[in-house]
């Protein structure tokens, strides 16, 4: 097999990710998709999910990403995430807290006045959202535990 | 000559000025690391951004999108004038604005109608001042740390109002930030989106690299990619304007504690002379009485 890929993703707020990796798997707007060393040309948009990596040390490793496009070409793999945090950086309260308001917004539909700066759609995609970061960040914990 | 008493005044009055500019200087410089930080974390994605729409739009190039599509004739423009919203940084703010008024005139030489969004109070004291129809106004974020959210918003505003014909033309003013010496302010186009510029090809011309398999298809893609240029493009705006902010705000304040010292200077001066002076009169006081009581 043709050595590595370079993985690199990135957000407009830093990079996140940049790593020789031996095979990833992204969330693809059309299902998952893995990729291999030696790839052919590949691009696509991403929806919300859990992109995941093996490092050159075969470590599994994940990233939460918020929605975006890949671009996998033979040697490397570039990710555009509007959002995206290692596994290990997720702040879990945070998250904690958005599930929360979002929830509050989606049981009074009809009520306004309830997180006012948030409609219903918004709200859906920030409970989406949250719940994906948290259900990474669990993931860790049970690999914690044992 | 004036009295001791009103040069020490001043004196201290030019001290406490001077603490306030080099206060107001170290505060400036340390903002302006945060912002060129910003600027650095984000180059990674807009370059990678341009290269992938860059090799999206050389094979999509026939069926362009709406957003790329120049209109027919051009009625309405809008202007998105990135200004600080606060004062004593130097030319900045009276230079971009100088270069929105120039592009307000041609437009309105050609019989085009100008709507603004500002960013930034000054530009929007000078929009209201100046009579031309304000759009949106963003205040309380140019110089802290802007969120790329707050680009995609208004940029979606924008295309939607493209879109829907409110304006023919988008463009943005900013001022680009060449070095810590030197902030241009400058005018581009936002909508339609400019034809992309070929890069290079990476890949070297003799090896053989198939075309990308996209999913959805290029046309779907493309279609996506597109508002997020605009965004990235409105974004690296507010960036380079928030930087430049800070970088002739730092200037500005050196100059001014600068200026305080030559002044500071000037003052000890004429204040050891009148000194001099009284203590030479009280001198000749004493002399003059005491020959007269020899006498």
């Amino acid at each position: 097999m043709a050595g590595t890929i370079q993985l690199e993703v990135v957000t407009p707020e830093k990079l996140v990710v940049s790593e020789e990796a031996t095979i990833v798997m992204a969330p693809g707007a059309e299902g998952e998709f893995g990729v291999l060393p030696g790839h052919t040309p590949f691009l696509t948009s991403l929806t919300l999910g859990t992109l995941r990596y093996r490092d050159t040390a075969g470590t599994e490793r994940c990233v939460f990403i918020n929605g975006g496009f890949a671009e996998a070409l033979p040697d490397r793999v570039t990710v555009l995430a509007q959002s995206a945090e290692r596994r290990c950086d997720i702040d879990i309260n945070r998250a904690k807290a958005a599930l929360e308001r979002a929830k509050k917004r989606l049981e009074h539909p009809e009520d306004a006045s309830v997180e006012p700066d948030m409609d219903f759609e918004r709200a859906k995609a920030a409970l989406a959202r949250a719940q994906a970061r948290m259900s990474l960040a669990e993931t860790r914990r049970n690999v914690a535990m044992q | 000559m004036a009295s001791l008493k009103d040069v020490k005044a001043k004196i201290s009055g030019v001290k406490k000025t001077r603490q306030i500019t080099k206060a107001m200087n170290m505060v400036a410089a340390s903002r302006l690391r945060g912002s060129q930080l910003a600027m650095e974390s984000f180059r990674p994605y807009a370059e990678k951004f341009s290269e992938v729409l860059g090799s999206l739009a050389e094979r999509a190039g026939g069926e362009a999108g709406p957003l790329i599509v120049p209109k027919e004739e051009v009625k309405k423009v809008c202007l998105v004038l990135c200004t600080s919203d606060r004062g004593l940084c130097g030319g900045f703010n009276s230079n971009a604005i100088h270069a929105a008024e120039d592009f307000v005139k041609q437009q309105k030489a050609k019989g085009v109608a100008v709507s603004l969004v500002c960013f930034g109070k000054k530009g929007r004291d000078w929009a209201r001042k100046a009579k031309h129809p304000i759009v949106e106004a963003r205040l309380g974020i140019m110089g802290t740390r802007i969120p790329f959210t707050t680009a995609a918003k208004s940029g979606q505003k924008l295309i939607d109002g493209f879109l829907k014909g409110e304006f023919d033309e988008v463009h943005v003013g900013y001022t680009r930030f060449v070095s810590m010496a030197r902030q241009t302010p400058l005018m581009q186009q936002l909508l339609p989106i400019p034809p992309i510029e070929k890069k290079e090809e990476e890949y070297s011309a003799g090896e053989y690299l198939p075309e990308h398999i996209c999913e959805p298809s290029a046309q779907e893609l493309l279609e996506q990619l597109l508002p997020k240029s605009v965004f990235i493009m409105l974004f690296s705006a507010l960036l380079e304007t928030s930087t430049s902010e800070h970088a002739a705000r730092m200037a500005a304040m050196d100059n001014a504690t600068k200026a305080c010292n030559d002044m500071l200077d000037e003052l000890t001066l004429t204040y050891n002379k009148a000194r001099q002076a009284a203590i030479t009169k009280e001198l000749m006081d004493i002399v003059g009485g005491a020959e007269a009581l020899k006498g």
